[in-house]
């Protein structure tokens, strides 16, 4: 199995820390070097942060994992500046059929708004994500990344986490002034921290199968309820790089993960999805259950946790790594901030806050999904089946139908870094809610607004006169329409609401923090002491 | 409250004949089959979600 993809082999490097026996103090300690963990080193080393990561592989993401990644995502990883080369490899996609039996009930496009530089979705097979990210650690000298080191235990203090990690050397000793708990699903780091993690566990199974066939099957994402081939259950078939097809069948709780796993089982069951003489080799496969849980509190003391370590999701709306790296776009700015000693530990409370509230969101989502694709009992089955049998013939039925809601960001809405609008505002800018992107001109050449907002916080001046704040370690960066750039196709002003003049107050990750029609440097300075849990 | 509970119904016999007579020779699978279909289309006509949540907790 897998023959489209040479695993990388990452050299074991016995570090300088174990050889000297000394037990040395780092900074900020990575653990796990998953999507979540590499992409926390590359955002706390683009702010200028050392980081080490300790991973107990010594490769990539091996098997059937994650494949869609949605726009947030990628904006960030784009940031980081391994956006392009995701987006380049991987599949671009926006149309998905939904079938009944075997006739299709309806067609969905995901219809991404113009005028944004990186699409909706794409599919790429999760080794190829890891694969990149670790190239670009590799190039930046503020990153150490060690395989084959596994974290065995750990101790709190009042200012730093003691940590044990085995090597094929032996056992030695780390501290970390903050410790990230990016070690996945089955976090060690959780359990040593004596952390909860409550959720539901959902009874059914399902078979992920990867295959290769060179099929003329369109880039769609095609999901069945009880298929003809399939009765009883459900089943998606969804294309990635390389030829490579995801397909997806529903097994049942009573099913025997072992036996199913065995290719003369698999065999048929894809024969009969993709047609008997669809010729095709099997890559991968694996049987999966899954659960919907989070964790408590995503920091106890000097350990912060993010992605799955903190929270699992079922995977119909693909939310795990999505949900995951947003987690990090969150938290890096606010650690890099307290690690300089420019906010207060308090700005890290605010990272549980904004990313439990969510996980939450993505947690009901996803367990919605899971529901409507696994009924619990036969009134929801029975409704289900009203919904499709509706879904086909009119069109009000067609929003119920829930084959896994695509993950979006979730706004904080509700959030203490806030600052409440003040007058009436249209559009989708409220504070709390991630920027949006929209095509600009800068120094006569087409460029992004997004691309704008780096390096810290921004005040984004839309025909409104805005001067200079100071407001110390956060003094925004001053954009303004007519002199930083211009905004020939009217997006910029459409999508923040700008007729009437707009200054907004964003975020180091993007988000929107506050905006008012006139500028007032009072105010803007009290919204910024307000976005950093008062640290001016 | 906002739902109308209040008689709002044209002609109560004309309706309960038109919806005993859709379901007379169906068994009951069948017309369980067709109550669910048909409370969808209602919520689609109530469409506020107020109204169904009170309309739910009524029919509990
Ligand atoms: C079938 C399937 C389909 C999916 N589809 C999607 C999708 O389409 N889109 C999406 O966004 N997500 C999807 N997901 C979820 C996605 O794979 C995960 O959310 C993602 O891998 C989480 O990343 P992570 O870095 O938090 O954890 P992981 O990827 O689990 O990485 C954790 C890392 O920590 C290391 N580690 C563990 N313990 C230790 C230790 N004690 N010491 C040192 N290192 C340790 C591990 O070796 C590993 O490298 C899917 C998952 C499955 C199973």
């Amino acid at each position: 199995m897998l023959n489209t993809y040479d695993f990388p082999e990452f050299p074991y490097v016995q570090s300088e820390d174990q050889i000297s026996g000394q037990t040395v103090r780092h900074p900020v300690v990575i653990v796990g070097g998953g999507p979540v963990g590499l992409t926390a080193a590359l955002d706390l080393a683009a702010q200028g942060i050392k980081v080490v990561v300790l991973d107990d592989n010594n490769t990539v993401s091996v098997g059937s994992r994650a494949v869609c990644y949605a726009k947030r995502p990628l904006e960030i990883w784009d940031r980081l500046g391994v956006g392009e080369r995701m987006i380049e490899k991987g599949v671009d996609w926006k149309l998905g059929r939904v079938f009944l039996r075997d006739k299709e009930v309806y067609t969905f496009d995901l219809l991404p708004e113009d005028g944004h530089k990186i699409p909706a979705f794409i599919n790429l097979q999760q080794y190829y994500l890891e694969e990149y990210m670790v190239e670009a650690c590799d190039r930046n000298p503020l990153i150490d990344i060690r395989w084959k080191h596994k974290v065995l235990s750990l101790r709190q203090y009042d200012n730093y986490a003691e940590i044990a990690v085995e090597t094929p050397d032996g056992i030695f000793t780390l501290e970390a002034g903050w410790l990230l708990a990016c070690d996945g699903a089955n976090s060690d780091t959780r359990r040593m921290v004596g952390a909860e993690f409550a959720g539901q566990f959902f009874q059914d199974r399902f078979l992920i199968a990867d295959i290769v066939m060179k099929a003329d099957f369109p880039a769609e994402r095609w999901f069945w309820f009880d298929p003809d081939f399939h009765r009883g259950q459900s089943a998606l078939l969804h294309k990635q790089s390389d030829d490579v097809w995801r397909l997806d069948f529903q097994l049942g709780w009573d099913a025997d993960p072992e036996v199913e796993k065995r290719p003369e089982n698999i065999i048929p069951r894809v024969r009969a999805m993709i047609g008997e003489d669809v010729e095709f080799e099997l890559e991968w496969a694996s049987v999966y259950q899954f659960a919907c849980r989070r964790v408590d509190q995503f920091r106890h003391g000097r350990v912060l946790f993010a992605g799955d370590a903190a929270h699992q999701v079922s995977p119909f709306g693909a939310r795990g790594a999505n949900t995951g790296v947003q987690d990090i776009d969150n938290l890096s700015w606010k650690l890099a901030a307290v690690l300089r000693g420019e906010a207060p530990i308090a700005l890290l409370d605010t990272y549980h806050a904004e990313r439990a509230y969510a996980a939450d969101d993505n947690l009901l989502n996803s367990t919605r999904s899971t529901d409507f694709i696994t009924p619990k009992n036969g009134a929801s089955k029975r409704f289900r089946k009203a919904v499709l049998d509706l879904a086909n013939k009119t069109e009000f039925a067609r929003p119920l139908v829930n084959s896994g809601r695509l993950s979006t960001p979730t706004p904080y809405l509700d959030s203490a870094l806030n600052t409440a609008d003040g007058g009436a505002w249209k559009g989708r800018m409220t504070p709390g809610t991630c920027a949006s992107d929209a095509p600009i001109v800068v120094g006569g050449k087409d460029g992004w607004l997004l691309d704008q907002f780096t390096g810290g916080f921004v005040l984004l001046a839309l025909g409104v006169e805005a001067e200079p704040v100071d407001a110390g370690a956060f003094t925004p960066k001053v954009v303004t329409l007519g002199s930083s750039f211009d905004d020939p196709k009217g997006l910029v002003s459409e999508r923040y609401d700008a007729e009437e003049g707009a200054l907004y107050l964003i975020r180091p990750d993007q988000h929107i923090s506050a905006r008012w029609r006139r500028f007032d440097a009072d105010a803007v300075k009290s919204a910024i002491s307000k976005a950093t849990a008062g640290a001016i | 409250m906002s739902l109308n509970l209040k008689p709002n119904i044209e002609s109560p016999d004309d309706f309960y004949q038109l919806l005993t007579d859709a379901q007379r020779d169906l068994s009951d699978e069948d017309a369980n089959d067709m109550n669910a279909r048909l409370v969808l289309i209602l919520a689609n006509q109530i469409g506020s979600l107020n109204d169904l949540q009170e309309a739910i907790e009524i029919a509990k």
